[in-house]
């Protein structure tokens, strides 16, 4: 059996393994078993998937897409849709990505949740995401891939509120999964109108299809404009950009593996895959791509400056996220779709790195998540302390660590194929990173401790350390992957992906190359920010602690507005639910259900209760009444039948 | 035969009408029981005369299984009557109106 | 006129004014006394129409069983007469008597009108042993012989229901 043959095995391993965990898990009382389950079976997964890099690698460049057919879904007359997984360079990256860091992250719940009642629940859920998510990535056509989104929502709103009971801010965490749940609709929206537009104006939903037709088209076709703007609509709502962002932060309530795996390293990269895929019809519409940079940068910059006043460590990496998110989509914007996707799996090893270790020092602060009352966990918590430093320099870019090339390879696209504009707003967002990430480590991690007497933090246990440790790994060496021609490599990762990008990269405009110069010149810059950034984190929260106080005293606005995220749940909270949440509670509950509805239900039983009421006069209980009628129908049915 | 059929029907419906207006005007429950057994009669004497004029047995017959069912029914019909009156001390067919609304 | 014709005309007679009679009477026993006078006429009528058994039959069974049992309850009862009509007529004495009237007219028409519809005015005279035991016999255990068997049972219920309900409780 071939290797993607062997695909519908790595569906339907963790599939199992969530049918296991989720029927049995209570009953199997075990959480050794439970655990073992959920990871072997992403790490089946991981090992179909490595099968068919190795397969893919057998074949010439030009060749490396495999379809494997499952069985036909939908035929409704002309219209054909299939269950069907496209193999790819592509979408053998991202199932790497997803099933490799899913596994470490499995291994990491053992010992996260540890004592949690809803032990095998967790890993059922988790499974489920694997699941999904590999149905998104792998799928051939459009429908199956939007099941795939769906999928991952819906385990995102289960895993969000797991802990279902849980006080979180102004709610619970079952309002965190709602809204998650809703903000993703909308831009679930704009995925179904995209799939309309796309099956009105190319006939099939078939990538493979679609694709190839679309090559023919020129650039500036209109209906390609209102299918790339309706699908960044959904992918801003997956992946949490500008306007769709405010669910990310609240996904926060969730357990921190979840915030890992989910809201880090893969379901929020979701929507940038989508884009990537659909790299051809992007470029068939430069005004959309235009709007994606734009979004993406202006995203980047704007999280950064959120994330540099958050108090709670996991707010701190939500913001990162949406911030780092910006910076992929920023790249797919400007056409550089390889450098986009290299940022998700480097992203993918960083974030995934920096929120484990977060969950271990919460888990070793007993469940304290806000910053100012930690600080001195160092010599209490040393493998943590280490690979959250590595972390934080990937996602600073310093080199040689893998943040570093992604990033700067996704600022250089932006000055060269973009805007200076583009490449200013990303450079700033880049020193903010550096600047509030260091600020985090300083705050948690040295410093004189800033917690009470009786919390004795220890270090976490094997199952979190290893996967941290390996994760830490490939944050530092990860980056080589995409190691640039400039500084005597051959970026592999890029030529591995050409061939999928090929039919877009036809329709851009060639860009002449600037020289080697701008190339370095551009990246001392990006470093130099970043030691910048570096810098006065250490200023600030080292050396002179004082001064963040006095400069929230003099620039006290902006320090609210900041702390506030700029308002924009508010904003939306008093333009759209209020007036949706009243308007839904005036018209449709109070006017059309009790006025119309029960008014007619209970009208009918009113009216069935008055004819009853007059009918039963008729009772009299004399007998001759009765007979009298009897004998009145008599006559008359006589006299009928003498007239005919 | 010198009388024609209509008449014996003529006489039938005369007879039963009677019956009918007795059952509706009388106030002792018996006394209409008896108006009843009057309209059967009457289509006793119905069902006979088109036995003899079609010359078939058949309405005999059935005019046999009339009058048992009428005595099987009268006995029932007179046990109620006594279980009424013992119940209300009377079989005045106003004053046994429970089935009234 | 025949005897037979003259002999109906007088037997009409007398059962129509026996029943008159016999709803216009106050005392029920009066009224059980005019309507076995009616069913003796009947049973001669039925005579007249060569049914012989069922004229017995009528004479044992309604005047000989029916009736009595219906005298025995009056007397067990011990009913009196019913008061005298006071006043003026009700609405559903009226209703009554018109619609009885009505009744009668439509079904007078139809038997007027009847000769086009159906059986002949004046067939063959019947054959004389229409009626008589054996033919009822034949007919009773021939063609209606389920119906007969099923009239044993009805009469079985019935026996047990006038026992049941007659019955004094406790």
């Amino acid at each position: 059996m071939t290797a993607d043959q062997l695909t519908g095995l790595a569906v339907l391993l963790p599939l199992g393994g969530f049918l296991l965990n989720g029927l049995l898990g209570k009953r199997l009382r075990s959480e050794l078993i439970s655990g073992a389950l959920g990871s072997a079976a992403v790490g089946g997964a991981f090992v179909v998937a490595v099968m068919c890099l190795v397969e893919l690698l057998g074949l010439p460049p030009g060749q490396r897409s495999l379809t494997v057919h499952f069985f036909p879904w939908i035929a409704a007359g002309g219209f054909h849709a299939d269950a069907a997984f496209q193999i790819d360079q592509l979408s053998v990256v991202m199932m790497l990505v997803v099933t490799g860091v899913g596994m470490l992250i499995h291994v990491y719940s053992i010992g996260y949740m540890h004592g949690d009642p809803g032990f095998a629940r967790f890993f059922a859920y988790l499974n489920l995401f694997i699941v999904a998510m590999l149905i998104l990535i792998l799928a051939d056509n459009f429908l199956l891939m939007f099941l795939g989104w769906e999928g991952v929502g819906l385990c995102s709103y289960l895993l969000i509120g797991f802990w279902y009971d849980r006080k979180f801010e102004k709610g619970t965490t079952g309002d965190a999964a709602k809204k998650a749940f809703v903000v993703n609709r909308i831009g679930d929206f704009g995925f179904l109108i995209a799939m309309f537009l796309i099956v009105v104006t190319f006939g099939s939903l078939r990538f493979e299809t679609v694709f190839a037709q679309a090559s023919a088209l020129p650039v500036g076709t209109p209906v390609a404009l209102w299918i790339t703007l309706a699908l960044f609509l959904g992918a801003t709502g997956k992946s949490a950009q500008i306007p769709l962002f405010v669910w990310l932060p609240d996904a926060m309530a969730g357990p921190t593996p979840v915030s890992a795996l989910i809201h880090a390293a893969t379901m929020v990269t979701a929507g940038v895959y989508m884009v990537a895929r659909c790299s051809i019809l992007f470029t068939l519409a430069p005004a959309a791509m235009a709007v994606v940079a734009v979004v993406g940068a202006a995203t980047a910059l704007m999280a950064a400056t959120i994330g540099l006043v958050q108090n709670d460590i996991k707010k701190v990496l939500a913001y990162s996220t949406i911030s780092q998110l910006g910076y992929m989509f920023l790249a797919l914007g400007v056409g550089a779709f390889s450098a986009g996707i290299f940022h998700v799996v480097t992203h993918a090893f960083f974030k995934a790195l920096l929120f484990l270790g977060s969950g271990a020092v919460i888990h070793a602060m007993h469940d304290e998540q806000d910053i100012r009352k930690m600080g001195g966990l160092r010599p209490a918590l040393p493998v943590t302390f280490w690979t959250f430093l590595i972390g934080t320099i990937a996602i600073a870019g310093i080199p040689p660590f893998a943040g570093f090339f992604s990033k700067d390879e996704i600022l250089w696209n932006a000055f060269t194929r973009g805007s200076w504009v583009l490449w200013l707003l990303g450079v700033l967002g880049a020193g903010l990173t550096a600047l509030y990430m260091f600020r985090l480590v300083a705050l948690t991690f040295t410093g004189e401790p800033r917690w009470e007497k009786g919390t004795h933090p220890h270090e976490a246990p094997l199952t979190m350390t290893v996967p941290l440790v390996v994760l830490a790994v490939l944050s530092a060496v990860g980056g080589f992957l995409g190691l640039p021609e400039s500084l005597g490599g051959s970026n592999p990762f890029e030529r591995w992906l050409g061939p999928v990008f090929a039919r877009a990269d036809e329709k851009l405009a060639l860009v002449a190359y600037p020289g080697a110069f701008t190339e370095y010149f551009l990246m001392a810059c990006s470093v130099a920010i970043a030691l910048t950034g570096i810098y006065f984190a250490y200023a600030w929260y080292m050396r002179h602690p004082e001064v963040p106080g006095s400069l929230v005293k003099r620039f006290g606005g902006v320090y609210r507005v900041l702390l506030n995220k700029y308002y924009v749940d508010e904003l939306y909270d008093g333009a759209v639910v209020t007036p949706a949440v009243k308007g839904s509670e005036m018209l449709l509950w109070k006017g059309v259900d009790v006025a119309v509805i029960d008014g007619i239900v209970n009208g009918l039983a009113r009216a069935a209760g008055a004819a009853g009421r007059a009918l039963r006069l008729v009772q009299t209980g004399v007998v001759q009444n009765y007979v009298l009628v009897f004998l009145t129908g008599a006559v008359l049915l006589v006299g009928w039948l003498l007239a005919q | 035969m010198d009388v024609p059929l209509s008449y014996y029907l003529s006489l039938s419906a005369i007879l039963f009408v009677i019956g009918a207006a007795g059952v509706l005007t009388r106030r002792n429950a018996i006394v209409v029981f008896m108006c009843i057994e009057l309209m059967l009669n009457a289509v006793n004497l119905t069902l006979i005369a088109f036995s003899a004029y079609l010359g078939s047995i058949a309405g005999q017959a059935l005019v046999l299984f009339v009058m048992a069912v009428a005595a099987a029914e009268s006995a029932v019909g007179l046990a109620i009557v006594i279980a009424v009156y013992r119940n209300r001390q009377t079989v005045n067919i106003d004053e046994i109106n429970i089935m009234k609304w | 006129m025949t005897a037979e014709s003259l002999l109906f005309f007088f037997l009409a007679a007398f059962a129509v004014t026996t029943a008159v009679l016999m709803i216009l009477e106050r005392s029920p026993l009066v009224s059980a006394i005019y309507l076995i006078a009616n069913f003796f006429a009947l049973a001669a009528l039925y005579l007249l129409l060569r049914a012989q058994l069922l004229a017995v039959l009528q004479i044992v069974v309604y005047t000989g069983a029916i009736m009595v049992l219906v005298i025995f309850v009056i007397m067990l009862l011990n009913l009196g007469s019913e008061s005298r009509p006071h006043g003026r007529p009700e609405v559903q004495t009226v209703v009554a008597v018109v619609l009885a009237l009505g009744f009668l007219a439509e079904i007078v028409y139809a038997v007027a009108a009847g000769p086009a519809r159906g059986a002949g005015e004046t067939s063959g005279p019947p054959p004389e042993a229409l009626g008589t035991v054996e033919s009822m016999g034949d007919a009773l255990f021939g063609k209606f012989l389920l119906p007969f068997e099923v009239t044993s049972v009805l009469l079985l219920a019935a026996m047990l229901g006038a026992v049941v309900l007659a019955r004094r409780r406790g």
